[in-house]
């Protein structure tokens, strides 16, 4: 432990000295560098206590006042991290919360996985950050004992005091410090964690937001706010096609718009997209409204590429053809051709969901300085570690310099996944690198909407069969659109996402064909928020309904059915090795009784089955995603050919509950940024361009469309799941069926806008 | 020179009078509570109060302003304790948090005119303002909240 506390000094003199060259390589004066940011303190993020400090683990440490420092190693973007991950430390240490400090971490491997996307901030974390606190309560207890010469068990850790049992005798977490920081670390199988009826913060209501206060009075930095001394504001005019090249272009207008400092071509992007750069000419300017002008006076000769090809209207015909040959079988039960053969009656339906984009309300942002020492970095990254790879690739930094280059992660104004693609980081290393200077780049929403990293539309295919008697007896769902994949890897063709709500699906029917269609790729095609169970959902949520209309059973009985019994799914039984998010089946079932549950818990609160209003229509849908386990029911009317959400229910089983309040938020949240992509959501490509722009063409659902949300949360004390992404997928299916209802009119595609109805 | 009254305090910029509002805010004046989200007043992030109107300050170039007075999410109120400051911390509204100091500037012109405004109210008031992380029902429950704190004040 010597040995260990030693290296580590010395680590941290190195890391201290290079932040001092980091400074005077900007000439400027320590202190002054940063207005508004604050350095995470790398005390507190070491691994070993001090003198001062006692840091058993990289995520805890206590200074000599007794003030607990909590790192947060997961982006905050709206999901209240930041508060629900530091209060679970805070509770297994006891502490007061009070005296709890939360600081951001830097991005560091040291923390293990810091990705902020996949719903697995709490599920992925959960074990770890308990042991975290448990490990420093530990050795305050420890040494308590050893003050009071007592053996451990005698003493009890309560509220940021060490209590002897027996007496009034108590000490402050201040007082115990310097001892406990020379005591080994226990062994983390050994600990004793609190229990459920222990604990004072989990698990309760009111928990108030971390950052609430100073969001409302304007106080929070995000990405967009960050400010340097003598930083300059950068935009850029990317290539309209993926690919493309400049030409040629002109900046001789652009130079004469006063605060216009400079103009920078970018390298261009060559296959594989990446998180690369995608190349253009950058103008630099001393504010945003000069670089921004600039912008528009630059005149630039593309050369568009091969992407300009690009029709994401006609390619629908692509799809069609592409659905009729699958390539892959992702999942095979039974024999469902012999099944179509036999039935009595075959249902088969055509599915579309259309293109989607981010639309963070904070569109990508990022600032960072090049010294000879380094490069320093804050961006609302919702992964700091591949922003850290990111930027050293970009400049060509070598594997083991990896230390020289500290990316801050500052609040998100939003994420939905896009943020997790830190091509805008590279693009500010890059620009602070040729001009010398600290550089912010920051895109307009323009560019957020016409150079994302989009949800690809997809065309699906859905067949039933059903036997004499009317039982369901088979099921084929084949889906195409532009995998993922292709953004990293140009030849891949097909989907690698069939286990985000294709292949997983839990109906009990003998004969299943889940099957996949090959296309080529045109544009970035990344991971919007719950990905492709966003369109898997919709077709598999709405056919189940079609099939509940074509039995004439009412459709919340027909899913309870059509579920079956209860179980564990053996998914390896139908030739699928389901990734199920990462987590073992073991430990993370398809439980079929708990999605049941969630299914029977929402009919009974939304008073399924009660007389509607004339002209309303009631529907639901039952989607297990991300291991979480939702249904949800969508009532509407009609005004004026219009369709009128009257009120959202959702009930959802995600496993322990840390922070109720912010399970409640992302279901609200999630049932809202669904409703955009159900009536709006549509990003289109002519000539490879997207087409969209802004706000007003590319549409945001808005508070008069936005009833009343319910949202029911079921008890348990499984594991926790995820809460991020699993409200988003049953809630356009939820939607469709209750038109359905309302009308008798079924929409296969979306977004709704095209029908006229919203 | 353009003269702005920000939150009570007279300040003299050397800037494009064309600049919108916004940008003197952010990159000159340094107050980045007033955000950036469409630039074409679709989204309300950047909305401010001039003569305690609800503005969006992306599309108000600086040249339009001068003499009015400006208040921003900062201005809003001394210790933060606005009635809708303090229902929006009461009910937890805030998701992300980026676009809720242009809810709460839209939100407390509402009711400096509107002191008991109904659903359609504020749905009308508030219809300029997106939330992407969707904190809408809390918003209009919040603004409820917030009447109400006002109203009792008086």
């Amino acid at each position: 432990m010597d040995t260990l506390n030693k290296m580590d000094t010395q680590n941290k003199n190195i890391q201290n000295v290079s932040r001092r060259h980091f400074i005077k390589g900007l000439g400027i004066a320590g202190g002054s560098m940063v207005i508004g940011v604050q350095f995470s303190p790398l005390l507190a993020a070491d691994t070993r206590s001090t003198a001062d400090i006692f840091s058993p683990d990289v995520f805890v440490s206590i200074d000599k006042d007794g003030q607990v420092t909590i790192i947060c190693h997961r982006s905050e973007m709206g999901q209240g991290i930041r508060s629900t991950l530091p209060l679970l430390v805070a509770d297994e240490l006891e502490a007061d919360w009070k005296r709890v400090t939360v600081t951001q971490a830097l991005g560091d491997p040291k923390y293990g996985s810091q990705n902020t996307d996949g719903s697995r901030s709490v599920r992925k974390n959960y074990q770890k950050l308990k042991e975290a606190g448990a490990i420093a309560r530990t050795m305050l207890q420890q040494a308590a004992a050893k003050v009071w010469q007592v053996s451990a068990d005698k003493v009890e850790i309560y509220n940021h005091n060490a209590l002897l049992k027996g007496s009034k005798q108590t000490l402050d977490f201040s007082k115990l410090v310097e001892i406990a920081a020379t005591l080994p670390i226990p062994d983390r199988t050994k600990l004793k964690l609190k229990t459920e009826k222990e604990q004072r913060y989990v698990g309760k209501e009111n928990i108030k937001i971390l950052d609430g206060e100073k969001i409302i009075t304007g106080n929070t930095v995000f990405g967009f706010d960050v400010q340097l001394e003598g930083m300059k504001i950068a935009v850029i005019a990317r290539p309209p096609v993926v690919f493309g090249k400049v030409k040629s272009f002109d900046d001789s207008e652009t130079l004469k718009v006063p605060g216009v400092v400079k103009v920078i071509q970018l390298p261009d992007l060559n296959p594989p997209a990446a998180f690369n750069m995608l190349g253009g000419i950058a103008v630099i300017a001393d504010n945003t409204w000069a670089a921004i002008k600039g912008r528009e006076k630059l005149k630039i000769d593309w050369e568009h590429g091969q992407n300009a090809s690009y029709d994401s209207v006609q390619h629908e015909t692509v799809f069609k053809e592409s659905v009729k040959n699958p390539s892959t079988v992702v999942r095979n039960r039974g024999d469902f051709k012999q099944a179509k053969a036999a039935a009595a009656k075959v249902i088969t339906a055509d599915y579309y969901v259309g293109g989607l984009t981010h639309a963070p309300m904070e569109p990508p942002a990022a600032t960072a300085v090049v010294t000879d020492d380094g490069v320093e970095v804050w961006a609302c990254t919702q992964t700091p570690q591949a922003s850290v790879g990111s930027v050293m690739r970009t400049l060509n930094i070598a594997k083991e310099k990896a230390d020289t280059v500290k990316v801050h992660v500052t609040l998100l104004g939003g994420g939905f996944g896009r943020k997790s693609k830190p091509d805008f980081v590279a693009e500010a290393a890059y620009l602070a690198n040729q001009t010398q200077m600290p550089i912010k780049v920051l895109w307009t929403r323009e560019d957020e909407v016409k150079h994302g990293y989009y949800h690809s539309p997809s065309y699906q295919v859905l067949t039933g069969t059903l036997d004499q008697q009317n039982n369901v007896t088979g099921w084929h769902h084949c889906m195409v659109n532009h995998p993922i994949g292709a953004t990293f890897n140009p030849a891949a063709k097909t989907a690698g996402s069939a286990d985000l709500g294709q292949a997983d699906i839990m109906w009990d029917v003998p004969n299943m064909l889940i099957d996949l269609g090959d296309t080529d790729t045109y544009t970035r095609i990344g991971w919007v928020r719950s990905v492709t169970n966003i369109n898997n959902a919709f077709a598999a949520c709405s056919f189940a309904d079609e099939l509940a209309h074509a039995k004439a059973q009412d459709p919340k009985d027909f899913l309870l059915d059509f579920i079956g019994k209860d179980q564990h799914i053996n998914y390896e039984k139908d030739n699928y090795q389901y990734g199920n998010y990462g987590e073992p089946l073991k430990t993370y079932p398809a439980d079929t009784a708990r999605l049941k549950n969630v299914i029977q818990l929402v009919a009974k609160k939304a008073g399924w089955g009660k007389k509607l209003p004339k002209g309303h229509g009631i529907g639901i849908a039952a989607h297990r995603s991300f291991c979480t386990y939702v249904a949800t029911i969508v009532e509407v009317s009609f005004e004026n050919g219009k369709v009128k959400l009257e009120s959202v229910y959702n009930a959802v089983d995600c496993g322990k509950v840390l922070n109720p309040d912010r399970v409640r938020s992302q279901m609200e949240g999630a049932a809202i940024f669904a409703t955009t992509l159900a009536y709006y959501g549509d990003i289109t490509c002519k000539e490879g361009q997207v087409e969209q722009s802004n706000f007003h063409d590319y549409q945001m659902a808005r508070i008069n469309e936005i009833p009343e949300i319910h949202t029911y949360i079921v008890k348990s004390d499984l594991l926790p799941t995820g809460i991020g992404e699993p409200g988003v997928p049953p809630f356009a299916p939820a939607l469709c069926n209750a038109i359905f209802n309302a009308t008798g009119k079924r929409y296969r595609r979306l977004p709704l806008k095209q029908y006229n109805i919203v | 020179m353009i003269k702005l009254n920000i939150n009570g305090t007279e300040q003299t910029l050397d800037i494009d009078p064309e600049m919108p509002l916004l940008w003197a805010l952010r990159d000159i004046v340094k107050l980045t509570g007033s955000k950036y989200g469409c630039g074409m007043g679709l989204c309300g992030a950047c909305t401010v109060h001039i003569d305690g109107q609800a503005v969006r300050s992306c599309v108000t170039p600086v040249s339009t302003v001068t003499g009015r007075k400006i208040t921003t999410i900062e201005g809003l109120s001394e210790q933060g304790d606005h009635p809708v400051q303090q229902a929006w911390q009461n009910l937890n509204v805030p998701q992300c948090g980026y676009c809720q100091s242009g809810q709460i500037m839209s939100a407390s012109a509402l009711i400096a005119q509107n002191q008991n405004p109904s659903d359609e109210d504020i749905n009308n008031a508030m219809a300029g303002n997106i939330c992407r992380c969707g904190t809408y029902p809390r918003i209009r429950a919040a603004i409820h909240q917030a009447a109400k704190l006002a109203r009792e004040v008086k």
